[in-house]
């Protein structure tokens, strides 16, 4: 008899107990959209390209974040301007296909591409989601501040000289005995 | 056969080889720069080190450059030796110290071979903490960029352009760390094969500049194997597409014909397939307005064109299938030959030529191997570039051969080089103007066409007493000549004579054919090697395709009596095929003319009835080179607007596929029966799968579309192709020949291509080489006759004689944006004794009598007097209305944009 108690009843007492107590437990859930909640300045959401110190957009249309993207949903085309930069022509992420998985921010090698805290991108037509560079492409630097990747690569643009390059010499005078 | 043991294992090995070329034709991995499998060895880059041990019991061994160290028997080496591993990896990081950390903006990145050795060699970080060396860069011309800052120093380039293809213009210059690789001064790189810098450079020094404009990926490129339009040669290629546009066309290795290296033409004159001029809608011309044809209408038109002894005129730019198909619509009878008279007899000459079983038609490999040549009025540069390469090579023999004596191994490249000096084996150029080729001739006899037949019925009477003699007047200053130039076919092992049609002369063709018959008469050889040129992609198919007697003059001729109320014009523009009053006479009177092309032409203009068809990358088809080989090229992207394959349009709504069509043309065409054989066979593909024309890692496949539609739409379904337009499939199927583009793990340059010979240099591990289409009879021809006098020069007019350009004789690849920039405005060359009597200077425009488009001169002070070299620009002057002779008149037009001035000849008077 006391076993079946033991069994049935109790289990049911502490049942209903544990249901009452967390009357008096504050809540847990949070007012979204009224209160917004912290995201660490790394968590993988809304993809966006940034631009160089300088102003100047970061992407120069290498094409490694397109290949390394497992769900293949980044598209761009190289172009190219008048002072000798590489830069997408279009650059298109299709988000109703992206994972968030941040692999194209990995393979970026001028840090252009970037994943950032925002994750509210739900929409009603699914068209929207596919993005553009305009919709794509901010004024600032993101989480990278000073990196400036021309300033690095010893490719020569408008206003930046061979030699001029990180750790680079003045070009060489191939006809000089000097040297 | 040598026995050599690599880590452990034994291998048989060629003790002919070095040990790094052995080691590759192993399929092992050995990092190495300056070694090229065409060009031989030079240990300049000191990556290929590996440990070699004295004998079994040698624990310590000694490092050695395995390109410099033969494969000889009993040879113990290690590349795994960890010594050997850190030297390389030493090595490579000094190779690194100014490479200008660049890859992203660099359009090598991906097919570098200088990133794939870094990687096999294990080098990551850059230590050094000095300061990089830096180089300015040039302008090379409309085809190739310069980024002299990623150079390592590896001499590819100059070896290549220089030594392999004859160059003078790129140089090494200054030295130690400093050396430098470029031009004099900034200009066009002048070599008819500097396209091949991109693909020699192991990194991204020489890139492709179209290419680089519309920037691609190799990853992200469909790519499938094709074959060349530019000329004859058919050499093959790999177009890549991206995003619906051609991007670009790289070499594509068959052992036979092309191996590493094409032509610029071949590589930069794919173009056209992007032209706005392209034809895009079938369309009705009623009245001067174009309505489309709707496809209902269409097949009541073919109906109207098939019926009623409508004439077809067929095409040597156009495929088999599509010839056959226009002969099956309109009966062979009425069946014409699409090119000029003179030419289609040259061509029935050709082929009867090639069943003739004292010649042989050698390859482009079998050329380089030609020890005596000699050259009957084919400017073989101009008309088919990648012979000219060739030929570069086969003048290196007697250089092989010297150094075979002195037991030097070939692959020794700079000692073979230091042996022989300016020793060549013998070339001999008969022409009507300075060749390309003169600088590596060892006799240059630059003539009027007359002289130039009779010199070579000289030769063929000289080689043997049967052969008829010819004209003793022409040919007696040349007696010496004659008599050495015979001596030395006599004496070589491999005696070659190239002749053509581009010089429009049969007699030089039947003169080329009396010498090769001496040859083999008195040579005692089995075949000689006859080399016969014709102008197109397909002249070969076409002809055989076509009855003798239905020349184009026929064709135009019916049409102009008005006997025909319909005809059918396949790819071609008549107005480059015959006088333009004929071409004018023929059409007026015709009202139904329906003219299947891809571009617009003058021909289009006068059509009713205009269907647009695919370009050479748009679908899968068989085109017959100069040799009579035929060979399979396949569709590498998606049709240009309402495109398709004109024997599908001439098929009307009959449900056909291409497979069914090249097995129709195999059976019911005469002489083609071997096509079928090109046809891959279903039963080698793994588990039925195709072959995918797109990379494992082809990106974008969910965005490319997505702004016009997110729910992407399927892959387009290739129902007739063993290459599906997907990445899904098997890339590397036992059928190497089909493989989209040359890549094998570790191994993403162009350099992979080892991985899928037999071995270094050799065939493609089951590959399609093509298919000999043209059987020998059982019994030779006999000894031809010297035709006609040569022509009668009245007082003051000249001999005219055609000159061809590489950039701009070609019809298609004149539509090309980069080739136009290299293209020159029609012009004449002139003898500076010439130019003087007609008061002539140098960059003047003159006309010329009875020809309306005034011309540039240019003086050129190897022509003969009396003679003038006549270049028709593209299309703009026409061939075929040029009288015999002509005379110069003064000119007041002004000189036009492009003038002369990118015309690069050896003998040029003055700089213009």
């Amino acid at each position: 008899m006391f076993d079946l108690i033991k069994d049935t009843l109790l289990s049911q007492v502490r049942t209903l107990w544990l249901v009452f107590s967390h009357a008096f437990v504050k809540a847990d859930t949070v007012q979204y959209p009224e209160e917004q909640p912290y995201m660490f300045p790394r968590w993988r959401g809304r993809i966006i390209l940034t631009r160089d110190p300088d102003g100047e957009e970061r992407c120069v249309a290498c094409n490694l974040c397109a290949v390394v993207c497992p769900v293949d949903c980044i598209a761009l085309q190289k172009t190219e301007d008048e002072d000798g930069r590489w830069y997408p022509e279009f650059f298109r992420i299709n988000f109703s296909r992206c994972i968030m998985c941040g692999f194209c921010e990995e393979a970026c090698p001028t840090n252009a591409i970037q994943l950032t805290p925002d994750f509210e991108m739900a929409e009603y037509v699914r068209q929207d989601m596919v993005w553009e560079k305009e919709d794509l492409l901010i004024s600032g630097t993101g989480k990278y501040h000073n990196y400036n990747f021309y300033k690095v690569a010893g490719k020569t643009i408008k206003g930046k000289d061979k030699g001029e390059a990180l750790n680079e010499a003045a070009p060489v005078d191939i006809r000089s005995l000097l040297t | 056969m040598a026995k050599i043991v690599i880590d452990g294992v034994s291998y048989e090995v060629d003790p002919a080889n070095n040990l790094l070329q052995e080691c590759l034709s192993q399929g092992l991995d050995l990092p190495y720069f300056c070694w090229h499998p065409c060009m031989g060895s030079v240990g300049a880059c000191r990556q290929c080190a590996v440990k070699q041990y004295r004998d079994a019991d040698d624990k310590d061994g000694i490092l050695v450059m395995a390109c410099m160290t033969p494969a000889s028997d009993g040879t113990i080496i290690s590349i795994e030796d960890t010594q050997a591993k850190s030297f390389r990896a030493d090595v490579i990081e000094s190779l690194m110290i100014s490479h200008p950390h660049d890859c992203p903006v660099c359009e090598e990145g991906g097919e570098c071979h200088l990133q794939d050795m870094t990687q096999m060699s294990g080098h990551n970080y850059r230590r050094y903490d000095k300061k990089k060396v830096t180089h300015r860069n040039q302008y090379l011309g409309p085809f190739i960029n310069h980024e002299m800052n990623r150079c390592i120093a590896c001499y590819r380039c100059v070896r290549y352009y220089n030594d392999y293809a004859g160059g003078t213009d790129l140089s090494a210059q200054a030295s130690h760390h400093h050396v430098y690789f470029g031009r004099q001064a900034d200009g066009v790189l002048e070599s008819e094969f500097s396209g091949n810098l991109v693909e020699v450079c192991p990194t991204g020094v020489f890139t492709d500049k179209g290419f680089s404009e519309n920037y691609t990926r190799k990853w992200d490129l469909q790519s499938a194997p094709s074959v060349c339009v530019g000329c004859a040669v058919g050499c093959n290629t790999t177009p890549g597409e991206r995003y619906g546009s051609l991007r670009r066309l790289v070499n594509r290795y068959n052992s036979e014909i092309n191996g590493y290296f094409l032509c610029d033409r071949g590589r930069f004159g794919f173009d056209f397939v992007n032209s706005e001029q392209r034809l895009t809608e079938p369309v009705r011309i009623v009245n001067g307005e174009s309505q489309t044809l709707a496809a209902a209408e269409l097949s009541q038109t073919l109906t109207e064109f098939s019926s009623g002894g409508a004439i077809g005129i067929g095409s040597p730019r156009a495929s088999n299938e599509s010839n056959f198909m226009l002969r099956c619509l309109v009966g062979e009878k009425n069946f014409y030959a699409g090119c000029a008279d003179t030419e289609h007899e040259a061509l029935q000459t050709i082929i009867e030529f090639a069943a003739d079983p004292s010649f042989h038609c050698p390859s482009i490999s079998e050329i380089e191997q030609a020890d005596a040549v000699v050259i009957l009025g084919e400017d073989v540069t101009n008309t088919a570039p990648r012979l000219a390469l060739a030929l570069r090579q086969s003048v290196r023999n007697k250089a092989l051969s010297l150094a075979e004596d002195s037991h030097i191994a070939s692959w020794q490249d700079a000692a073979v080089r230091e042996l022989a000096q300016q020793q060549r084996s013998p070339l001999c150029v008969l022409s009507s103007y300075a060749t390309r080729l003169d600088d590596v001739a060892s006799d240059t006899i630059i003539e009027a066409p007359g002289v130039l037949t009779a010199i070579g019925f000289g030769i063929a009477n000289k080689l043997s007493d049967k052969a008829p003699a010819a004209d003793a007047r022409s040919v007696g200053a040349y007696a010496e000549v004659i008599e050495a130039v015979a001596e030395q076919l006599m004496a070589a092992k491999r005696p070659l004579i190239i002749a053509g049609t581009s010089a429009g002369k049969t007699d030089l063709i039947h003169a080329a054919a009396n010498i090769a018959r001496a040859l083999k008469e008195k040579h005692g050889s089995e075949k000689v090697d006859l080399c016969l040129l014709v102008p197109e992609v397909n002249s070969m198919g076409l002809t055989m395709m076509v009855n003798k007697e239905n020349t184009l003059g026929r064709a135009l001729k019916k049409l102009s009596s008005g006997a025909v109320s319909h005809a059918v014009v396949l790819e071609n523009d008549l107005y480059r095929r015959a006088d333009s009053g004929v071409v004018d006479a023929a059409l007026e009177r015709l009202e139904n003319l329906m003219v299947l092309d891809l571009l617009e032409t003058a021909t289009t203009a006068k059509a009713s009835v205009v269907l647009p068809t695919t370009a050479f990358s748009e679908h899968e088809a068989t085109y017959v080179n100069y040799e009579g080989r035929a060979q399979l090229s396949f569709q590498v992207h998606m049709n240009h607007g309402a495109a398709k394959p004109a024997w599908r349009w001439l098929n009307g709504e009959q449900e056909c596929d291409v497979e069914t069509m090249v097995n129709r043309c195999s059976s019911e065409a005469r002489g083609f029966d071997k096509l079928g054989q090109l046809l891959p066979d279903p039963a080698q593909f793994v588990a039925g799968m195709k072959i995918p024309r797109q990379s494992q890692r082809y990106s974008g496949r969910t965005a490319i579309k997505a702004n016009l539609d997110v729910h992407e739409p399927k892959q387009p379904v290739d129902s007739e192709s063993v290459m599906a337009f997907s990445m899904e499939g098997i890339p590397a199927q036992k059928d190497a020949a089909f493989m989209a583009s040359a890549w094998a793990p570790r191994w993403n340059s162009n350099q992979s291509i080892s991985k899928f010979q037999e071995e270094v240099n050799g065939k493609l591990k089951q590959g399609h080489i093509g298919t000999q289409l043209i059987e020998k009879l059982a019994n030779g021809g006999a000894y031809l006759p010297p035709a006609s006098p040569s022509t009668e020069v009245v007082d003051g007019s000249l001999e005219v004689v055609l000159a061809h350009q590489i950039f701009g004789s070609d019809e298609l690849s004149a539509r090309s944006d980069s080739i136009q920039q290299r293209m020159t405005d029609p012009y004449i060359g002139i003898s500076p004794t010439d130019a003087q009597a007609q008061g002539v200077q140098h960059g003047d425009m003159v006309s010329l009598d009875g020809i309306e488009v005034p011309v540039v001169a240019c003086i050129r002070s190897k022509m003969p007097e009396g003679v003038v070299a006549i270049y028709c620009g593209d299309g703009d002057i026409n061939p075929h209305s040029l009288p015999a002779t002509v005379s110069i008149g003064s000119s007041e037009s002004p000189v036009g944009e492009r003038g002369i001035r990118g015309l690069i000849v050896s003998d040029l008077l003055e700089d213009y």
